[in-house]
């Protein structure tokens, strides 16, 4: 992975940056020790490394602003960073960059039953949202498999989603309002407890711009209160035609399932060898999870599993109890673990048209025989945004190059059916040199000018996103 | 001007020589007046992609709204934003644009439990101030890759491009729709047992209180063992506040959606978005003659005023916003930004617009 020459200038004045940074933060906040950086020396996406100029760990708005303020005076990029969990690089600093992390940033600000909003101080995870609450029987709706560990600054820089977007929307449809400073230290507040910010709709831009146009600090967020219940059935088929089509039977019937995934078979043999859920072996295999009251979730099971026998199922299983619920979600859920257990992997990102999903496949099927590497497909099937998983060997010299390269194909026939790069994960530097595929050069162009105005010297995360080679006389001037 | 295609409205952008006034179906005159040649969308007109089993449609700016909804009603689906019909208040008529919904980002009751327009839009095509054509998201329900100009573009009411095509999330139509009246309530109780209700697991779909009549009304929609189910326990829920009725004569939602209890009065109206909890101390600083009527669970207040009130001087104490949307008042149709807010919106307009030659002016 390319990333641009590091800046020397900016390298040589180290010293002189840490000592300007030391006058605005406690000393323990600034990290510059070449030991103690290496823990930010990447993401979630560990193949590429590099440890940061120095990091920074504000404990306040107003930190943030003067830490920036500095970068922006003295010209330093600035690399946000939530939990560092990202699966693109977003996070993942260069040499003559200042990581700022939120991490110290994980109050509960404000929480409102009766507007149903919680404002949170960004570096809170996301699981801990939810945690805050409970109590009043609450929930925080989008849950990207990170939940645990993710932070809320990476949810809206990354504008993550989560298996159940098909009811609740992603990380942008349940932003309400920001607390945002801007790379030259300016403190902005957009929206808030009210259902719709004012103006042209910045929050909607801010969120999945990738930490590129700002560090938020507070976001106030819309919780909903838990439905009463919610089990799943499981649906095995012969041929991911058949899955596909009983999948749009069953949203073209008006049952909005809060769940649909999907696996296909070398996912459902590796899930089952390592979690032994009772999977049946066939083609493919989906998980249909609705909610309510036991009597609502009944009737929307009948008619999902109505449907779901005109298309001959191999297995039909309907959970009747909270244990039977658990074992069919178990080997999904133990996916990405299983699949560890085999093999390195690489796990896809791309949205495909659900219409278009037994093209896809077949030709994913295709690229792995062309490519020599496995691939295993799990994936989100209501909104088509699937996860293919290409398994390789990090030990041996090429396979990395070998997959990325195959990675890259799969998501090209994506964007060619209809889709795009990423649902959920985001560009990063992982499919940053991807853009021109689904973009032509006018509408980088478009999306960089929004940089251009919140961010005029390209200092905030400037080598992600956009293709370096399109990017460059921005990053230059 | 009336361009047949996308590339007709780049050059008609070109070579504009002055200010363009952009029109879908003109049933909106929000904003300030525009003074500038008419740019018509009414040339792009159609739906290119219906799919019901993705849940996606794809249609050129100018498809009429009728168009759209008959189309998705064959599939028993709908716009579940529940866009607002503005023709009886701003005493306006034609045939509304999905174009121009999408340009005013216009939602209905509904807002409250599935979000507005802008949540279920998942592309655009525009022309951008200089005659570029850009395209952004696409027809797929998860898509981050790159900005977010879709939403940007939503709601921006023609001022930083024209759209030429626009992608939408819809959703299936419920099986039942049910409301609940409450009587005789006072603002404050109506926003307490709005709120009681929202937060509650039984999926209201739409929470309003139309303060004349002291009625607070709320949708239930779904399948009809549910709605049943649903309503009992409502019912339950809400006692404190007095019986819970089923309203069974006419659908009261479509009068919501477009205020038109408000349509033949000669008060400026107005539109106030504030936190629901807010809403009743909002009302009462309102002038003594204001009627109102509350949406969204009390986040979203409409209000008439006196002829010239500047409502904003009254709502000083509030966090939010209120938009001036038919009147006389002198003062800006939306709600002045902060500094730096409006610094980067001025930013934004010289980017997409170098010229200001988009309905230049309309949203300040």
């Amino acid at each position: 992975m390319q990333m641009p020459i590091p800046n020397a200038d900016v390298i040589s004045r180290k010293s002189q940056i840490v000592a300007r940074l030391r006058q605005v933060l406690p000393a323990h906040a600034v990290i510059d020790d070449v030991v103690e950086t290496r823990a930010y020396e990447c993401d979630g996406l560990s193949a590429y490394r590099c440890p940061p100029l120095c990091a920074v760990l504000p404990a306040s708005t107003e930190e943030v602003a003067a830490v920036l303020k500095i970068c922006h005076d003295m010209n330093v990029p600035v690399v946000p960073r939530g939990s560092g969990t990202s699966l693109a690089g977003g996070a993942m600093p260069t040499a003559d960059s200042v990581i700022l992390g939120v991490a110290k940033l994980n109050d509960v600000l404000e929480t409102d039953y009766n507007d149903r909003i919680i404002r949170v101080q960004t570096g809170r995870t996301n699981l801990s949202v939810t945690g805050a609450v409970e109590e009043g029987g609450f929930f925080y709706a989008p849950d990207p498999s990170s939940q645990l560990a993710c932070a809320i600054a990476g949810n809206i820089a990354m504008n993550s989603g989560g298996a159940h977007c098909l009811k609740y929307g992603v990380t942008t449809n349940n932003l309400l309002g920001v607390t945002m400073v801007m790379m030259d230290g300016t403190i902005l507040e957009i929206g808030g407890a009210h259902l719709d910010a004012g103006g042209l709709d910045l929050l909607g831009v801010i969120c999945g711009s990738e930490g590129q146009l700002g560090v938020v600090t507070e976001a106030t967020l819309r919780i909903l209160h838990k439905p009463e219940g919610a089990r799943p059935v499981l649906m095995g088929f012969n041929s991911s035609e058949v899955a596909g089509a009983c999948v749009s039977d069953i949203i073209k019937a008006g049952v909005l399932p809060v769940a649909i995934e999907f696996m296909d078979r070398p996912c459902i043999e590796v899930c089952e060898a390592f979690a032994k859920a009772g999977y049946p072996m066939c083609e493919a295999l989906l998980i249909v999870e609705v909610e309510g009251s036991d009597a609502e979730i009944d009737e929307q099971l009948a008619k999902i599993m109505t449907i779901a026998k005109t298309h001959n199922p191999v297995e039909l299983r309907e959970a009747k109890t909270a244990d039977e619920a658990g074992r069919i979600w178990l080997g999904r859920k133990s996916a990405f673990g299983a699949m560890g257990q085999v093999n390195d992997y690489m796990c896809l990102d791309g949205t495909i048209p659900v219409s278009a999903l037994p093209e896809v496949l077949r030709r994913i099927q295709e690229l792995s025989k062309e490519f020599g590497l496995d691939v295993g497909n799990v994936f989100h099937a209501g909104d088509g945004n699937m996860h293919p998983l290409i398994l390789y060997n990090a030990n041996e010299p090429g396979q990395l190059e070998l997959c990325e390269a195959m990675g890259a194909e799969i998501l090209k026939v994506c964007v060619e059916v209809g889709g795009c790069l990423t649902g959920e994960h985001g560009v990063g530097i992982e499919k940053r040199d991807l853009m021109l595929v689904q973009f032509d050069p006018v509408d980088l162009d478009a999306q960089m000018a929004i940089k251009d105005v919140f961010d005029p010297k390209w200092l905030l995360n400037p080598a992600k996103v956009f293709p370096l080679a399109s990017s460059e006389s921005r990053r230059a001037a | 001007m009336t361009p047949k295609n996308e590339t007709e409205i780049s050059e008609a952008i070109v070579s504009a020589k002055g200010p363009l006034r952009i029109l879908g179906g003109g049933t909106r005159p929000i904003g300030k007046p525009i003074v500038g040649e008419a740019l018509s969308t009414a040339g792009l007109s159609g739906i290119s992609l219906y799919e019901p089993g993705a849940l996606t449609l794809v249609a050129q700016a100018g498809t009429p709204l009728a168009e759209i909804e008959a189309t998705l009603d064959v599939e028993n689906q709908r716009l579940a934003f529940e866009p607002m019909d503005h023709r009886g208040l701003l005493g306006t008529t034609g045939a509304s644009t999905i174009g121009g919904v999408v340009a005013a980002n216009v939602s209905g009751p509904r807002r409250i439990a599935v979000g507005a327009c802008r949540d279920f839009m998942l592309g655009v095509r525009f022309v951008d101030g200089a005659g570029q054509i850009i395209k952004n998201g696409g027809r797929v329900m998860k898509n981050v890759t790159g900005y977010d100009l879709v939403k940007l573009l939503s709601g921006s009411f023609g001022t930083l491009g024209v759209l030429t095509e626009v992608s939408l999330k819809v959703l299936p139509k419920p099986e039942t729709t049910a409301t609940l009246c409450i009587h005789d309530q006072s603002v404050a109780q109506a926003v307490a047992a709005m709120s009681a209700a929202l937060g509650s697991p039984f999926e209201i779909t739409g929470a309003a209180h139309v303060t004349d009549a002291r009625k607070t009304l709320l949708r239930i929609e779904g399948f009809a063992k549910s709605i049943a189910y649903r309503t009992e326990q409502l019912q339950n829920l809400l006692k404190a506040f007095g019986a819970v009725d089923v309203v069974t004569e006419q659908n009261p939602w479509p009068d919501i959606a477009n205020v038109t209890g408000f349509a033949g009065v000669t008060d400026d109206i107005w539109r106030i978005s504030v936190r629901p909890s807010a809403a009743p101390a909002a009302v009462a600083a309102l002038p003594a003659t204001s009627r109102t009527m509350l949406d969204w669970g009390g986040g979203l207040i409409w209000a008439t005023a006196p002829q010239g009130t500047d409502l904003r001087a009254n709502l000083a104490a509030f966090k939010g916003h209120a938009t001036l949307i038919r009147g006389t008042a002198d003062v800006p149709t939306f709600h002045p930004e902060p500094a730096p807010l409006a610094a980067i919106t001025a930013g934004l307009r010289a980017k997409f617009d170098p010229r200001g030659i988009l309905n230049s002016g309309m949203m300040s």
